[in-house]
């Protein structure tokens, strides 16, 4: 079965390593702003949260490209870019409700995260599981541990003598 | 080369801005961060500069390394010649300060001169300029930051800023960046005011280029997995760095009241401790840049002054500082420490400085005639603090006299008694922090001969404490290190190899909460060389880079001998270490203190290892050999 990238808000410490790790490995180079994954922050309210593609199955950016150019990578399931095709009108930039679908300003062409061929890097760096590569049978899994646990803590706390 | 960073000097006075980049020679000697910061400030400042004056430099820095794949390489690094001690000023933080000046394009920032009106720097793809900061004169730390990013239209702007501590020219000011970190010590916002400096804006695209990429990202992954396997590294994530305090406060090895007692001396002690923190505070834990331990705090404050007020912190040093002189439970603490981030305050300087002042108000020394009606009882702290972070923070009142750190205090405090030096504790005129030295002569050596003044963080020995079997310390140490932490033998060694150790940390960028500080598991030279090779193509030995931090830590020695007139006389613990038994604790600390005898000796041992003679001055030999004998030499 096919894996996808599960988000935890609550676990992100905001450290940036995805991003650093990201750039990286697609780019060559350590620049987060070419990273796929952000790291959004409020800074004086102590909220930090990351953002990526969610590879939506009814993809807005696939839909609206003129060209073609995006297209599912039927291997990982990701929505994956033909550069050979791609002409830079950034419409998939547009389109995205989660501003997932990045321009690399560097490169001039639109980028967005297609896994790092199915060992995403950020995943691989997270320390504190904020992100996840998890089977999409399991989508729901972890969140749903977490839930057992905090219950777990709150009756044991509950019953304390 | 993988990395271009450069160097700019920025002169406020004439508005001129140059760049250089940097001559791979002086990488060899000096690496960057800590290291290549002495030499600039070494070449930049007028010898005998007033540290408030146009001649005095600001140099910021980011370390070699930060920014890179080295695990947790966020540091900056902040230095000039200080307004608290009048020798060296240099202090290390955490956050993405670093790391965004890097992505600028840069890494040393020199500025020299002194601008008429407020201004901030606006350091950005290469390009700095210098704008008006009229309208963030008077702002908090806080607020500065938010402003700019506004102003600016981008939110992952960094600064580093000062509060009105430092536009008030309070010398215990300091340099702010994010809601927590701070280049704390030695006033290095006090330099800034001075400058009409109020803060430093960087934002980068530029991406670094590393030598072996592909090794850099398995390396990393490799290094990290074995720090992430410690359990310091387990007990950071969860408590930060107050995970030490229930074990030093038990054990008698917290100074209460300005180090009279080592017994806690008042309410509970319970309601100071961490997991208390967790219950009541805490809202979350974060991490700096690229570091997977996340050992900072954050909280809100539920009463008082600021309720609702969000912040990050505290570390054990709010503990031992603020909690030291009687606020004895985390609400009074935590307001404490937050205003004095506000207002950008040195709380390990100012606590001390507050602690000292209010033993000489127990004594009878000084009263509220002097201090301008306020109460300085231990019983009057949480009344206290507010009020007097303030008036420090405004430089007005009793505050403009606590604000001057040690050597202010002393000269303006002395005419009421001659032995305010002794209840003021520093050495070489910064304040020292509220932990027991003078049963661990390990400890009282390094604060005493730290480059900076009082601080564990030149040379802290942490490991003395673990009773780690003597070979073990033979092997790390090249020579014998008793494993009693209360023993005078190998103790010089020990401090040394710390030294040198952690200014060759401060040079490349990392946390030392991710090195051999904390942990004989955690990296240490063999593992920075790979950092080093992968990430910017230098290759070095171990023993090559232990000779760079003799060189840092030596250029740093000629700097405060140069500016200060630093001597062998410098290099001692405050009296009270000499002479007063500590009161409580178990058998091997009770009662007891340096004797004057064993630390001349072991002083004498310290002095020999560094290649100084008797009185702590370098020896032409030693100037030679580490190549300082051509400084300043003046390639940037």
């Amino acid at each position: 079965m096919q894996k996808t990238i599960v988000v935890d808000y609550a676990k992100c410490t905001g450290c940036r390593l995805c991003e650093t790790v990201c750039s990286l490995f697609n780019e060559g180079e350590i620049n987060p702003q070419l990273a796929r994954i952000k790291i959004i922050r409020w800074e004086w309210d102590g909220v930090q949260i990351p953002t990526i593609c969610q590879q939506c199955d009814d993809a807005p950016c696939l839909a609206v490209c003129p060209v073609g150019a995006l297209h599912r990578n039927k291997a990982l399931g990701c929505v994956s870019v033909n550069y050979g095709k791609c002409i830079g009108c950034k419409v998939c930039v547009s389109a995205c409700p989660f501003g997932a679908m990045s321009y690399d300003f560097k490169n001039n062409r639109v980028i967005k995260c297609e896994l790092c061929d199915g060992d995403p890097m950020c995943v691989k760096f997270c320390e504190t599981k904020a992100v996840q590569y998890v089977d999409m049978s399991m989508v729901a899994v972890p969140k749903k541990r977490d839930l057992g646990l905090r219950i777990l803590t709150e009756v044991s706390k509950s019953e304390a003598p | 080369m993988a990395l271009r960073g450069k160097v700019a000097v920025i002169d406020l006075t004439k508005g001129e801005i140059t760049k250089n980049s940097i001559p791979e020679k002086l990488r060899r000697l000096y690496l960057g961060g800590r290291g290549l910061q002495a030499y600039l400030i070494y070449n930049h400042l007028k010898p005998g500069a007033d540290p408030l004056g146009p001649d005095n430099v600001l140099v910021t820095s980011a370390g070699l390394l930060t920014g890179t794949m080295a695990p947790a390489a966020a540091r900056s690094q902040w230095g000039g010649k200080s307004p608290v001690t009048g020798a060296i000023a240099s202090s290390n933080m955490g956050g993405f300060f670093g790391s965004e000046l890097k992505f600028a394009g840069f890494e040393h920032l020199v500025v020299k001169g002194a601008s008429k009106k407020p201004v901030y720097l606006w350091v950005h793809d290469d390009e700095i300029e210098i704008r008006d900061a009229s309208h963030l004169w008077g702002k908090d730390t806080f607020e500065t930051q938010q402003i700019i990013r506004e102003e600016l239209g981008d939110e992952d702007i960094k600064i580093g800023c000062i509060g009105i501590a430092g536009e008030n020219l309070v010398r215990l000011a300091n340099f702010r960046t994010g809601p927590k970190d701070a280049a704390g010590r030695t006033g290095t916002g006090c330099i800034a005011g001075s400058k009409k400096l109020k803060a430093v804006a960087v934002r980068g695209n530029l991406g670094l280029r590393l030598a072996h990429p592909q090794k850099a990202l398995e390396y990393a992954k490799e290094a990290i997995d074995k720090i992430m396997m410690t359990k310091v590294a387990k007990a950071m994530g969860v408590d930060g760095t107050s995970y030490i305090w229930n074990v030093t406060n038990t054990s008698g090895l917290l100074e209460w009241m300005n180090a009279q007692t080592n017994k806690f001396p008042f309410g509970d002690w319970h309601n100071m401790t961490i997991e208390r923190f967790h219950e009541e505070y805490s809202v979350g834990i974060a991490a700096c840049f690229n570091c997977t331990v996340h050992c900072r705090h954050q909280f809100r404050l539920k009463e008082g002054a600021l309720v609702g007020a969000f912040g990050e912190g505290p570390e054990y040093n709010t503990q031992t500082a603020f909690g030291t002189f009687g606020l004895d439970n985390w609400g009074d603490m935590l307001l404490g420490w937050h205003l004095a981030n506000l207002y950008g305050i040195d709380t390990t300087g100012w606590c001390n400085a507050v602690r000292g002042c209010m033993e000489l108000y127990q004594r009878g020394i000084i009263d509220k005639k002097v201090t301008g009606g306020l109460d300085l009882s231990w019983s009057n702290a949480k009344e206290l603090t507010p009020k007097l972070l303030q008036l420090t923070a405004k430089n007005e009142g009793f505050g403009a006299i606590v604000g001057q750190g040690p050597l202010g205090i002393i000269k303006e405090l002395s005419k009421y008694s001659d032995k305010i030096d002794y209840y003021i504790l520093h050495c070489k005129g910064l304040g020292k922090l509220g932990n027991v030295d003078r049963v661990q002569p390990s400890f009282s050596l390094g604060i005493a001969t730290s480059t900076r003044g009082a601080d564990h963080l030149r040379s802290r020995p942490a490991l003395d404490h673990y009773h780690l079997p003597e070979d073990v310390l033979e092997k790390l140490y090249g020579g014998y290190v008793s494993s009693d932490f209360t023993s005078y033998d190998g103790k010089a060694r020990m401090v040394r190899w710390h030294e040198l150790t952690y200014a060759v940390v401060d040079s490349i960028g990392t946390c030392k909460f991710q090195t051999v500080f904390f942990s004989p598991n955690l990296p240490c030279y063999e593992e920075w060389c790979k950092y080093l090779l992968y990430n910017a193509g230098l290759e070095f030995t171990p023993e090559e880079l232990f000779d760079i931090g003799e060189r840092v830590y030596t250029l740093e020695r000629m700097i405060n001998q140069r500016e200060a007139g630093h001597t062998r006389k410098d290099d001692y613990p405050p009296e009270r270490s000499f002479k007063e038994g500590l009161p409580y604790g178990l058998g091997p600390v009770k009662g007891k203190h340096l004797v004057r005898k064993k630390y001349e000796k072991m002083l004498d041992e310290y002095y020999e290892l560094h290649g100084w003679d008797k009185d702590g001055i370098p020896t032409s030999g030693t100037l030679k050999w580490l190549e300082l004998d051509q400084e300043p030499s003046h390639i940037i």
